[in-house]
């Protein structure tokens, strides 16, 4: 933001990089979910058992659910979102638009 | 019959997704300071998201059910809605079109009219663009409270009212942003209610096999299974007719007119954070269109075997995957295909409304209301139309719920708006002649054009079984009369668009740089002077992997 070209005082600036990263927000949900799920797989009773034609669902979405909020935290851990830096020159990728 | 034994659970469960709905406009708020922000999310988002939202805009509860339906009673052939009907129109858009929405820095498709044609051209779009997305929002909030009614037996004005207050919350707060981080929260939560309904389905009626054996004993029969078959011109038996009207109505003219011109979609793309991220969005949504059929024509063809009466008066086809939910997903499971559909629902309203205050602050208001006002009165404008646009939609749910079927001829309506869309804007990116007055004549045209054909196709017995008329009108081939109509809207448009520019004046092409094939944008900059993205990120290779893939399965699923 602060190097976008100075376009006079009354102009307001974009705020737009001050948008969070949503790989954090869809991770934590899927984890809970999944945490949720699997605890409650290991409870299923035998009635729910075969009205789910003997998969015990909530375990496998739990397990499925677990496993896709744990990739997006990894994600956004391993590659963070480049903001730019205002001591450092801007990278080619991540050039305000304007 | 269908209610859900909910529980504690999954009332949990849906508490925790509309907690974190609300959350996403919250947080996304800080990011607004500009009427850009708040309208197009300060174009700054990256491709995967965009892609994602693309898709989710168009995954809304309407979709699913629906396509779930036309699997009970089609069978196979409705996957051509999916990868004729879709996925074409959306790798053209990446490759083909996005340069010049992108590039000419258009806020809005009306805009692209704006600047290519006239006032006239523009204000016919922007006004009918407007209108069709608030009502249609209205049929969304309206099918929402139906089903939630007949699932957990809330009243209809509760349900009409709670889901438009979050999703009235989230998009006031958060704008573009908001409504595009959820609809990506939505696409995994959709996609993850959906899932145990196949894998539990399957298992039961016997695998993939099970399934066909099953079906070839409905009425349905064996047929259900080839998506070709039975298209011949002159003696078509298939349920979408032949296969004149499902490659040209269907595949060409409703798709590209959809896909490629619908600003809810569109939208989506011109919100990235730089060309090649806009290109790639349409292009990363088609990977998931091409595999979401999966997910709504099977569960469709389960339902058929495993529920009794399926189709009837008490269980229509649209309750397929309602009552799969509740006969096979044990509480918990049951909780988040619950919160996917009431997901889906909210996508559906969120995409019109957030599209609907573009159109409305910047095409509009901006434009012809009060000129020349500092950013900060756009954004506030912004605003006051997004609250005004769900009151609508509240309005139109309410009355709605009211009128028998006043929400299919709301859809009907605006179909006839839309058919022609694609026959001027393809004109109008690759003929630089092509005159500003020749731009809202082909609409006209268009418009007339579906709606003549629309009426006229009752009374010709091509479009009935068997090629016999049916006095009643009861047995037409309803999606045939549709692609014939888009057709139609098609040859209209072009045809009129084609004879008023050769008799009126075309802009000077100084005034077309950017906007047409040919006429580059001096102000742009230089091609070489941008960096190659990676070869992954290559438009041509992810489209055409894309298109690929449709070829292979379409000679599967024949």
């Amino acid at each position: 933001m602060s190097e976008a070209p100075d376009t006079g005082a009354e102009v307001p600036q974009s705020a737009a990089a001050k948008l969070f990263d949503l790989r954090v927000l869809i991770g934590g949900l899927f984890v809970l979910y999944g945490v949720m799920l699997t605890v409650a797989g290991f409870f299923t009773s035998p009635a729910n058992l075969a009205k789910a034609s003997h998969v015990n669902i909530n375990l496998w979405m739990g397990i499925g659910m677990l496993v896709l909020g744990v990739f997006f935290l990894l994600w956004w851990r391993l590659r963070p979102l480049q903001r730019p830096q205002p001591d450092q020159p801007l990278p080619p990728e991540t050039g305000t638009v304007r | 019959m269908l209610r859900l034994h909910v529980n504690w659970f999954d009332y949990t469960i849906l508490a925790i997704y509309f907690a974190l709905v609300i959350t996403i406009g919250v947080i996304a708020r800080r990011a607004v300071a500009t009427s850009e922000d708040f309208l197009l999310s300060g174009r700054s988002l990256p491709a995967w998201i965009t892609g994602l939202a693309f898709i989710s805009a168009n995954l809304g509860a309407i979709e699913i059910l629906g396509m779930a339906a036309n699997g009970a009673q089609y069978g196979l052939p409705t996957v051509h809605f999916y990868w004729i009907g879709a996925v074409p129109a959306m790798v053209f858009l990446g490759i083909v079109m996005m340069p010049f929405y992108y590039g000419s820095r258009v806020r809005s498709v009306p805009e692209f009219l704006l600047r290519r044609f006239n006032p006239a051209t523009h204000l016919f779009n922007a006004l009918t663009f407007a209108l069709a997305a608030v009502l249609i929002a209205g049929v969304n909030l309206f099918a929402l409270a139906l089903i939630i009614h007949v699932l957990i037996g809330w009243p209809t004005w509760l349900s009409i009212a709670v889901s438009a207050l979050f999703v009235l919350a989230y998009i006031t707060l958060g704008g573009l942003s908001g409504a595009i981080y959820n609809e990506v929260l939505q696409f995994f939560v959709i996609i993850a209610g959906l899932v145990p309904l196949v894998i539990i389905g399957l298992k039961a009626v016997g695998g993939w096999s099970g399934l066909q054996a099953k079906v070839d004993h409905t009425k349905l029969g064996a047929n259900a299974f080839s998506s070709w078959s039975g298209t011949g011109v002159g003696h078509w038996t298939n349920p979408l007719g032949d296969w004149i009207g499902i490659v040209f109505g269907l595949g060409f003219v409703l798709s590209f007119g959809y896909w490629t011109t619908n600003f809810a979609e569109v939208q989506r793309a011109l919100s990235a954070k730089d060309l090649s991220a806009a290109q790639r969005t349409p292009l990363i949504g088609a990977y998931p269109k091409i595999f979401i059929p999966a997910l709504t024509i099977i569960p469709g063809l389960i339902a058929l075997v495993v529920i009794p009466k399926l189709g009837g008066t008490k269980i229509t086809y649209n309750d397929a995957i309602p009552a799969l939910m509740g006969k096979y997903l044990p509480n918990g499971a049951l909780g988040v295909a619950l919160a996917g559909l009431l997901a889906a629902f909210m996508a559906g309203m969120a995409a019109n409304v957030s599209s609907f205050n573009t159109v409305v602050t910047y095409d509009i208001w901006q434009t012809y209301i009060r000129k020349g006002r500092p950013d900060r009165y756009y954004l506030n404008v912004g605003r006051v139309v997004t609250v005004v646009g769900i009151v609508i939609g509240i309005g139109t749910a309410f009355i709605a719920s009211g009128y028998n079927n006043i929400q299919n001829y709301i859809q009907l309506l605006f179909s006839f708006f839309n058919a022609p869309l694609f026959a001027t804007f393809i004109l109008a990116m690759f003929w630089k002649r092509t005159t500003p007055w020749a731009g809202i004549a082909g609409l006209a045209a268009g418009t007339i054009g579906a709606a003549v054909m629309h009426f006229a196709g009752y009374h010709i017995a091509y479009f009935y079984p068997h090629q016999v008329l049916d006095p009643t009108h009861a047995t037409i081939n309803a999606q045939m009369v549709n692609f014939y109509g888009a057709i139609a809207a098609f040859v209209a448009d072009l045809v009129v668009t084609v004879l008023v520019t050769l008799v009126t004046k075309p802009k000077p092409v100084s005034e077309l740089a950017g906007l047409v094939w040919g006429v580059p944008d001096p102000n742009a900059p230089d091609p070489a002077s941008v960096p190659k993205p990676v070869w992954w990120k290559s438009p041509k290779l992810l489209g055409g992997v894309a298109l690929g893939i449709v070829l292979v399965l379409s000679i599967i699923f024949a």
